[in-house]
């Protein structure tokens, strides 16, 4: 299908896209990368009467690390923190979640911002930023407010984005070099919506594991850190035992609900599967 | 609010200007408005990959961009890329290897293929298979296409 009528504001500076918002309020929708929205557009599934582009604002685009903090320009995109190799030296874990992300052609315009602000609840980049316990740099006419990972995804689609801001950075703290991590995704076919996705952090030293944080994609709402699991493992050395015990905690921390392909009980027995590998991996 | 802009392009190497509606995407734009069918319009939801163009020497969905989003950009087509010679070596084994039989996929097929050639000439099948995921074919069942650019990866 076409997408509907629509006008469409391609803005020089925040200055603008924030005049552009108190303007036309509800109305507009920001553009970045795209790839999600236009796809609605052409579904005819929502109706702006604006849409502000903002992927020329430069300055919301690049990585930098400083002062052991890694700064993401919202409009990066997943082709780009793939293949950054601060990413890889700083947040391994951005690099092993890329490649799960849809396929190629989307990586090279979809933007980590973008998949932020929209909060789908399949996406891989909300749960590794509640892994790594992300900062959101959010700008609004007034001035920036920041606002934790784990406070910003609050239900389906929703986050703590009022409609007259713009997110504009994400900042992560490089975690220390004794910190190990893994992504785990089970998909239909390869870059497909995930079924059930594991971001997973950890110190590991000698083989146990602490500060562990195992953040869950595509089994709520919104990414769920399942404490009951951490909290079995803190501690413990990965074995089986204490993997298999982690992997029964699950049950309290998770309720996923079916989807078209999957039941509420096979989503929950590949969440369990997913948090052995992910374990696994962070003590190997 | 304008709902057509002024906007420039480089496609193929030529400088085109139009005046597009903000709606049109750009592969509706490059088949209907300058006649470059060589492109196919799939699923229009950014699933299937036969509208992959490249913009600024990235392959993209060209349903899932607006073609005001190209004002300023770089353009290139299976016609130009084919015309420049480019994907001679894929299309000779798409030949060879009976890479395809409908032909819908083949373009976007052989764009996508020739940036994994590009930049990752020792790609595994498994890189190759996950390199194309996000173009899908009805025919052939992927072999013979994995077959067609795993020969040119090996030249």
């Amino acid at each position: 299908m076409k997408a509907p009528p629509f006008a469409y504001a391609r803005a020089r500076n925040l200055a603008e896209v924030f005049e552009l918002l108190a303007a036309h309020g509800d109305g507009a929708k920001l553009l970045a990368g795209g790839q999600s929205l236009i796809a609605t557009l052409n579904m005819r599934l929502s109706s702006p009467q604006l849409l502000i582009d903002i992927t020329r604002l430069t300055q919301l685009s690049g990585i930098e690390v400083r002062d052991g903090r890694v700064r993401i320009g919202a409009l990066t995109t997943h082709a780009e923190i793939e293949r950054s190799p601060e990413i890889r030296k700083h947040l391994p874990l951005l690099a092993q979640a890329a490649p799960h992300i849809a396929h190629a052609a989307i990586r090279n315009v979809g933007t980590f911002g973008g998949s932020i602000a929209l909060a789908d609840p399949a996406a891989e980049w909300p749960a590794c930023c509640v892994a790594l316990d992300a900062q959101f740099v959010i700008a609004g006419k007034t001035g920036a407010r920041r606002v934790a990972a784990r406070d910003f995804f609050r239900g389906l689609y929703a986050t703590a984005l009022r409609p007259d801001e713009v997110l504009t950075h994400i900042e992560i703290a490089v975690p220390g070099p004794e910190y190990r991590s893994a992504f785990v995704e089970l998909a239909q076919r390869r870059g497909d919506y995930a079924i059930v996705g594991l971001a997973a952090v950890a110190k590991c030293a000698r083989g146990v594991l602490s500060d562990l944080r195992l953040a869950f994609l595509g089994v709520g709402p919104v990414p769920v850190l399942a404490r009951g699991a951490m909290a079995a493992m803190e501690g413990k050395r990965a074995a089986a035992d204490t993997i298999a015990a982690a992997m029964k905690a699950l049950a309290k921390d998770i309720d996923p609900a079916p989807d078209l392909y999957s039941s509420a009980a096979t989503k929950m027995q590949l969440a369990r599967v997913l948090t052995g590998r992910a374990l696994a991996a962070l003590a190997a | 609010m304008e709902q057509t802009l002024e906007t420039t392009l480089i496609v193929n190497g030529t400088s085109v200007t139009r005046r597009i509606p903000a709606r049109q995407h750009l592969i509706d734009f490059l088949r209907e408005e300058l006649g470059l069918t060589g492109s196919h319009v799939g699923c229009e939801h950014g699933v299937c990959g036969t509208c992959t163009v490249r913009v600024d020497g990235k392959i993209v969905r060209g349903c899932l961009m607006l073609a005001v989003q190209a004002d300023g950009r770089r353009v290139d087509t299976i016609e130009g890329l084919s015309d420049s010679g480019e994907l001679a070596e894929l299309q000779e084994a798409f030949h060879r290897r009976n890479a395809l039989q409908c032909g819908y996929c083949t373009p976007g097929m052989l764009i996508a293929a020739q940036e994994l050639v590009a930049n990752e000439p020792g790609a595994s099948r498994e890189r190759i298979r996950e390199h194309l995921s996000g173009n899908y074919c009805r025919c052939t069942g992927y072999q013979a296409i994995v077959d067609a650019i795993e020969d040119v990866l090996k030249k």
